[in-house]
């Protein structure tokens, strides 16, 4: 308990890559569970937000390189892409199938 | 416990406890804004990671642009005359089961394996000019393919979502 309590006062990497882990988790969860293609898609930026925490905490605890910073700048940039283009598909969606439920289109054409 | 690992802390619980609502509310808005709440804290976890430029980054691109985009996407695919933007779930329990083997894997690795770790340097620089002289050198060619994959998907984007291709043609 003692150690446990010591453990926590000293945030270092674990800390770091245990958010990282419980944040993929959650992300994992709504890609999962949810039937709105938007939720889906809230899902996977949290996944990628943990993979960003990792990346810049092994940057920040390892020699200091800027290599994993650098990662996640990439990351990031690419994140914007991919919401801009699945949006783009999801509003295609919307107006041919009328909802954006993922398990009720099961039609690859109209 | 010093101030440095209150606010550390208060960052983890805002990112966590966000994340959570974004997973477990069924309003879709509420989501949204959860997640506004999530990429915040997130950007907080950057500072204490010393990445300064990410954080600001974080803050412009995440919450300044995908995050609004996402709104947009809501607020346009939610009927507005009954107005249904709640969001059911399916098959919740293989999802917890599989949710749960992963991040319990992943925190008994983390936690069981011995990390060598660096210690804090003793002046701490901005990052933003290394970066960016990383960017002209090791990292140009990323750095260009980069650029041209944001050019091709904001096109595609653009072409993919425009209504009504063909009667446009027609025009």
């Amino acid at each position: 308990m003692a150690a446990t309590l010591e453990w926590l006062k000293h945030p270092g990497l674990q800390h770091f890559l245990i958010v990282g882990g419980i944040l993929f988790a959650l992300g994992l969860y709504a890609v999962l569970t949810r039937k709105n293609g938007i939720m889906v898609l809230m899902g996977v930026e949290l996944i990628l937000n943990a993979a960003n925490i990792n990346f810049i905490a092994f940057s920040r605890y390892s020699a200091r390189a800027l290599d994993g910073q650098m990662f996640a700048l990439f990351v990031i940039v690419l994140a914007a892409a991919e919401v801009a283009i699945a949006l783009a598909i999801v509003l295609n969606i919307f107006q041919n199938f009328n909802t954006i439920n993922i398990d009720e289109i099961d039609k690859l054409k109209e | 416990m010093d101030l440095y690992t209150i606010i550390f802390y208060v960052f983890v619980v805002m990112t966590l406890f966000a994340a959570g609502v974004v997973v477990f509310t069924r309003h879709i808005v509420r989501a949204a804004f959860a997640l506004l709440f999530a990429f915040f804290g997130v950007a907080g976890l950057y500072v204490f990671l010393l990445a300064d430029f990410l954080a600001v980054a974080q803050l412009l691109i995440y919450i300044g642009g995908i995050l609004v985009l996402i709104l947009f996407g809501v607020m346009l695919t939610s009927r507005q005359l009954n107005v249904d933007v709640k969001t059911g779930t399916i098959h919740i329990f293989p999802a917890v089961i599989a949710v749960a083997a992963i991040a319990g894997t992943l925190i008994g690795i983390i936690l069981s394996y011995d990390w060598t770790e660096v210690k804090a340097p003793a002046t701490v620089e901005t990052t933003a000019q290394q970066l960016g002289e990383m960017l002209l050198s090791e990292y140009v060619l990323p750095f260009e393919i980069t650029s041209v994959v944001l050019m091709v998907a904001l096109v595609g984007a653009v072409m993919i979502a425009r209504r009504d291709n063909k009667q446009i043609r027609m025009k």
